[in-house]
């Protein structure tokens, strides 16, 4: 007792205290609630100020989607079943599903070809996005555009194999000149891949495409969600790699190349998409040669890719801005030449930063591929403000058709989104 | 005086820097810059902050181009020409005062990087030169981690390891304990010390005194742009000459 008071600070413990559960009031679901719910008096107001929001939609749209009709063959008919109950009329997805999915003038006896180009863009897709996967499976990816093209747009099979030995051909000048002159071998490529082109244009024959083994349909005659699905995905990947160049462009050290994008990045940006479309549909024909008719798909796809590149340069110049300057000295004192800093140090990194902005602007081009419906083409907004809302069967399903839109371009979104937190958390390498 | 100083300097020419002029637009930074170094010499610079340190060093492989005068590398002289530049970067390795690994890749990967891609050395062979120098420096065990995931000295000596895995024939440091906690300036100062010991040509910009003592055989001491002096450590540090190194040196032992 006396050392107690002598040495207040001296302490022991007596024995090990053995662990114990919580106290009930402090775990489960009464304290989730409690914590999250009802922690004070406005959180408990707005709670159910929010839950009675909550009801009043479940209210109107349950049994507007419960009830739904799903078989009638018009907006009468509809009317007749439901005989006044509050219900969707969703017959209008059902009978119209194929004019939604592929457009009005597909023929429907070639659905499969479509179908087998999406399931094959899964396949070529899986290399790029997930890259654990074994590197060879790129070469099915380098493969995959002429064989969508083929399998989509049919025809000739000679088609897609000169572009593809055009492309072929540019690569091996590129790896053979470039290595000397980069400039040699790029322009060479470019050359060369010109010159196939036009010889093989010619061998081709004339009308090569009207026995073919694959019935030809031309672009007008594509539509419906795969129309926007097709200009999203080759525009996503092509505005990509364009997107970089035009960053690194900017910032190079060479005044011609820097103010070319500058100059095209403010430009392009400062322009509305809906403008850029209308110059696709009517003015391009003006900058090509007088004789040349080029496609209106390729057209759009021209415009969509430049306007969403100049976004995409401007977010990877920020994630090049981001990098300390150190990385490029540690590059460059190690002897690395700069496409080789730029490809194994500056662009990973670089890359890596930009994602959530660049699949912003996916996202975002993914989205406005819809506008090509103003230009008269039959995306699947085309189809449902065209063809479908003006017949008369189906003039007045608003709610259903263009629900349906979205919950199609929500799924796709949606998983982009998914995708791009999985990428950054599996890229995420220094914050440890 | 320990026995590392004694050690053989050649008379084969490393680096010459003749009458080399540098401007920051209109500001001088480095004024007439006469500097041999021999092969096998570790020499240490200091001075005051701001007094163009850094950029003389920066200027030997090329990461700051100088306007005037010539700086030959190995008997190569330094110009413009992007392949000389090169091939000067690719024999002369650096160390950074914050290190500069690249985050994204292993510490393994951070050192076969340059000899697979600038010396198109197999990937294998690289890997088996990487673990030897990381044996070296003392962290082999940290290979297959991220640079993140490393303490500051031991960044520092992966940064080392991975300059000497393109076996070069002359190194330069730029402060490199500068950014290191006490406790951790030893490891790297050792590794250097080790690195003197085997003979590497060694340009090192450092306020550790006592590492230029033990190592150096020549400290070069430099002030607005200029070197003001250079001697043996001895002679520099116990009857400095000039009246700036005088204050420096009372400045930076005094406290
Ligand atoms: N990129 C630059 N542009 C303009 N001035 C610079 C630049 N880098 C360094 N300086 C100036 O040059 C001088 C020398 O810098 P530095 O070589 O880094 O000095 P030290 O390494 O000796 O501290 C300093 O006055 C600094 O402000
Ligand atoms: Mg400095």
């Amino acid at each position: 007792m006396s050392d107690k008071t002598t040495n207040p600070i001296a302490f022991v413990a007596k024995g090990t205290i053995p662990p114990a559960p919580p106290p009930a009031s402090q775990a489960g679901v009464v304290k989730w609630v409690r914590d999250n719910l009802f922690s004070s008096v406005p959180n408990g107001v707005l709670t159910l100020v929010a839950l009675a929001v909550i009801y009043l939609l479940l209210q109107k749209t349950v049994p507007w989607l419960v009830n739904g009709v799903w078989t009638t063959s018009s907006l009468n008919e509809c009317r007749e079943v439901l005989d006044g109950r509050v219900g969707a009329c969703f017959s209008v997805l059902t009978e119209r599903w194929h004019q939604l999915l592929y457009g009005f003038k597909y023929p429907a006896d070639q659905y499969w070809r479509p179908n087998l180009a999406l399931v094959l863009l899964l396949v070529a897709a899986a290399p790029v996005l997930f890259f654990d996967l074994p590197r060879k499976l790129l070469i099915f990816t380098g493969l995959y555009p002429f064989i969508a093209f083929w399998l989509i747009w049919g025809g000739t099979i000679m088609a897609p194999i000169v572009a593809l030995v055009g492309f072929v051909a540019a690569g091996a000048v590129f790896q053979i000149y470039g290595r000397g002159s980069f400039a040699l071998g790029f322009f060479g490529g470019i050359a060369t891949a010109l010159i196939v082109w036009t010889l093989g244009g010619m061998l081709i024959p004339e009308g090569a495409s009207d026995n073919a083994m694959l019935q030809a349909v031309p672009s007008r005659d594509l539509g419906g969600f795969m129309l926007n699905l097709m200009l999203g995905v080759t525009c996503v990947s092509l505005s990509l790699p364009l997107g970089i160049a035009l960053a690194l462009g900017r910032q190079s050290d060479m005044p011609l190349i820097k103010w070319i994008c500058v100059v095209f990045i403010e430009f392009v940006r400062g322009v509305p998409l809906i403008t850029l479309l209308f110059v696709a549909s009517v003015m391009l024909a003006y900058f090509f040669p007088p004789d040349a008719t080029v496609d209106l798909f390729l057209r759009v796809v021209i415009m969509i890719t430049l306007f969403s590149a100049a976004y995409i340069a401007e977010v990877i110049r920020g994630g090049l801005a981001a990098l300390p300057k150190g990385q490029y000295e540690a590059a460059d004192s190690l002897g690395l030449d700069y496409p080789q800093a730029m490809r194994l140090i500056i662009l990973p990194q670089a890359l890596k930063i930009s994602i959530p902005g660049i699949v912003n602007v996916a996202v975002g081009l993914f989205k406005d591929t819809t506008l090509v419906s103003v230009i008269s083409m039959f995306d699947l907004v085309g189809m449902i403000r065209g063809p479908i809302l003006a017949s008369t069967e189906w003039n007045g399903v608003y709610w259903e058709l263009l629900g349906f839109a979205a919950f199609l371009f929500f799924i796709v979104c949606y998983g982009i989104s998914q995708y791009s937190q999985w990428l950054e958390r599996r890229l995420a390498t220094d914050h440890r | 005086m320990t026995g590392t100083s004694q050690m053989q300097v050649s008379d084969e020419v490393a680096i010459t820097i003749d009458g080399m002029n540098k401007w920051y637009g209109s500001f001088h930074v480095l004024r007439d810059i006469n500097l041999t170094v021999y092969q096998g010499e570790r020499i240490v610079i200091c001075g005051p902050s701001g007094s163009g340190k850094s950029t003389l060093i920066r200027c030997i492989n090329a990461l700051e181009e100088h306007q005037q005068g010539t700086i030959t590398v190995d008997g190569t002289l330094l110009s413009s020409d992007l392949k000389n530049v090169d091939k000067i970067r690719s024999e002369v390795g650096m160390c950074f005062q914050h290190f500069n690994l690249f985050p994204h890749l292993t510490i393994l990967e951070n050192c076969t990087l340059a000899p697979i891609w600038v010396r198109k050395t197999p990937k294998k062979e690289a890997e088996e030169r990487a673990m030897h120098f990381l044996e070296k420096v003392k962290i082999p065990d940290q290979a297959n981690k991220y640079p993140g995931q490393l303490s500051g000295g031991q960044q520092q000596r992966v940064a080392i390891a991975r300059s000497l895995c393109m076996m070069p024939r002359i190194m330069l440091f730029d402060e490199p304990t500068s950014a290191l906690d006490p406790e951790m300036i030893k490891e790297v100062l050792d590794t250097m010390i080790e690195l003197a010991e085997e003979g590497m040509t060694m340009l090192c910009v450092t306020h550790e005194m006592g590492f230029a003592r033990q190592v150096a055989n020549r400290v070069i001491f430099m002030d607005a742009g200029q070197i003001v002096e250079q001697n043996e450590p001895e002679a520099f540090f116990n009857n400095p000459q000039s009246e700036r190194t005088q204050l420096f040196l009372s400045q930076i032992l005094g406290h």
